[in-house]
């Protein structure tokens, strides 16, 4: 298994002890097979991307590791416990917080409801006054209806809601698509304090220029497989292939 | 003039009944998306508990308020477990077939050993009489059952539009995948959810068991006017629900008063009125 291999070889160079491992995840939507056999690891306080094409598999991988696609197979380890065939609720409680492409926000729910909806899952998330230093917007809509917040904003508050809850690591999916440079710019910034904060950071992103400012690893998702993989400090030697597999 | 204040209180009475029914009607819809044709048997089943515990076990009204929507309640989660949460994903028509062959296996069962005839449910001595308030004559137990269900229905509102566990219905009826995802076990919510709506429609019938006695088909002849209130209100809208359950229940008295030939149509006329104007319910919701 190739993808096995590049998948190990940065993984060792990080710091961190192994927090995810994902050993030949293969998923369905109905009837159509989309993951082929995902193999990759990510290591406590890290950031790692995944990167590809529309299609590529790369929401679908996250899906998976949350628990919510509804057939799938293969073994995804967090923290040494295999969690392939836990419940999604199971898997939150277990620390794994899951930020959605579109982002999930509640319109029945107003600002406050929608961030203090997911449950507080460990002891160690970040406090309401924490958050709002982060995202000071949230704090002056708390009693607005979460849908009628700009598009930065609601990216905000999904992530926001997410630290609340004491989960270590996160999954997070093209937090910056369709946002405004500058909102771009905020959530890099977020991003980067969460990882000095210890937080590990699995993300999902189209916009590799955004990703190349806050990743440690890449890899690199296609037709549902890993089919490459290397840390931030290989990024210029890899840039032309990388060119080649995105199509930019 | 007091036939006048007598059919309004009639009407605030049928409000009340109308008001808790689709109540539990709206709140099992917007979490289950099921529409509960069992809820009119699940009403009656209420009242014939509080008659078993008054009869069999000597338990008497206040207890029976407490202890029926309990017992029905657990009949109705003991249901979904089994049945209504294989429908999930499904369309509203496999809801409406199932839920409807448990009304009539349920009112079937109990119409086999009951007969047709109403058993009787005396009022609680604490509730007897009446006031004069010279207008009209007031019924105690008639006026306790508007405010009681008046309350019950406010403090349902309040559950769910203000209290966190009512954000996490709010937040399933719109994506429940994703509130498990945040770690809430959204499967025993909608069980309880289930058991709340039942509940409810159990309360109404013990509220109504002295008004009306308990007979097998009390619930069958209330669902349909019951449907056309939810239907009128917005499915799914619980604040929808009450305030057209109660001023339904009025119209149909003030109807009954100023023409009686067509009390028992005009719900289902300004149903028509509603689904031609608003199809959404008037505070529904478009999908």
């Amino acid at each position: 298994m190739p993808d096995t291999a590049i998948a190990e070889a940065p993984a060792r160079a990080a710091s961190g002890g192994n927090i995810l491992q994902v050993r030949n995840l293969e998923a369905w939507y109905g009837e159509s097979h989309i993951l082929h056999g995902i193999n990759f690891d990510v290591n406590a306080g890290e950031v790692v991307t995944l990167l590809g094409r529309n299609g590529a598999g790369k929401t679908t991988t996250l899906k998976s590791i949350m628990g919510i696609i509804g057939k799938r197979s293969g073994s995804v380890k967090f923290n040494n416990q295999d969690i392939i065939r836990a419940s999604s609720d199971k898997i939150a409680r277990m620390g794994i917080a899951f930020c959605p492409e579109e982002r999930g926000i509640f319109s029945s729910l107003d600002v406050r409801e929608n961030l203090m909806l997911p449950p507080v899952v460990r002891e160690s998330g970040l406090p309401l006054d924490q958050i709002f230093e982060l995202f000071p917007n949230l704090k002056e809509r708390l009693g607005s209806q979460g849908t009628k917040l700009s598009g930065g904003e609601q990216q905000m508050l999904a992530i926001a809601r997410i630290l609340r809850t004491g989960a270590s690591f996160l999954m997070l999916d093209e937090p910056t698509e369709g946002l405004a440079p500058v909102i771009i710019q905020q959530i890099g910034h977020t991003i980067a304090r969460l990882k000095k904060e210890g937080f590990t950071i699995l993300l999902v992103e189209q916009n590799f220029r955004f990703a190349s400012t806050v990743a440690d690893r890449y890899y690199v998702v296609e037709h549902g497989k890993i089919i490459d993989g290397f840390s931030n400090a290989e990024l210029a030697a890899n840039m032309d292939k990388l060119h080649t597999y995105l199509g930019v | 003039m007091q036939a006048l204040f007598a059919q309004l209180l009639v009407g605030l009475i049928n409000g009340s009944f109308y008001a808790l029914l689709s109540l539990g009607l709206a709140v099992i819809f917007g979490m289950l998306n099921i529409i509960n044709f069992a809820h009119g048997a699940l009403y009656m089943m209420g009242a014939f508990v509080a008659y078993f515990l008054l009869n069999l076990g000597g338990i008497n009204y206040w207890w029976a308020l407490l202890l029926a929507p309990i017992i029905v309640g657990i009949f109705g989660m003991i249901l979904e477990r089994t049945m209504l949460q294989w429908l999930t994903g499904l369309d509203h028509l496999y809801g409406l077939l199932l839920t409807f062959g448990i009304a009539l296996i349920v009112q079937g069962v109990f119409q086999n050993y009951f007969g047709s005839s109403g058993l009787p449910y005396a009022i609680p001595d604490q509730l007897r009489g009446g006031m004069n308030l010279g207008f009209m004559f007031l019924p105690v137990y008639r006026g306790w059952v508007v405010v009681f269900s008046l309350v019950v229905c406010l403090a349902t509102w309040f559950l769910i539009e203000k209290t966190q566990l009512g954000a996490y219905l709010r937040a399933a009826t719109e994506n429940p995948t994703l509130v498990r995802a945040f770690g809430i076990n959204v499967p025993r919510m909608i069980t309880l959810t289930y058991g709340l709506g039942v509940g409810l429609a159990a309360l109404a019938g013990v509220l109504s068991a002295p008004i009306n006695q308990v007979r097998p088909l009390m619930g069958a002849d209330l669902i349909i006017v019951v449907f056309a209130v939810v239907v009128i209100g917005g499915m799914g809208s619980i604040m929808g629900s009450i305030i057209t359950g109660f001023a339904l229940g009025v119209i149909e008295g003030l109807t009954k008063y100023f023409y009686p030939e067509a009390s028992n149509t005009v719900v289902f006329v300004l149903m028509v009125l509603v689904l031609l104007v608003k199809p959404t319910g008037l505070t529904g919701r478009a999908a």
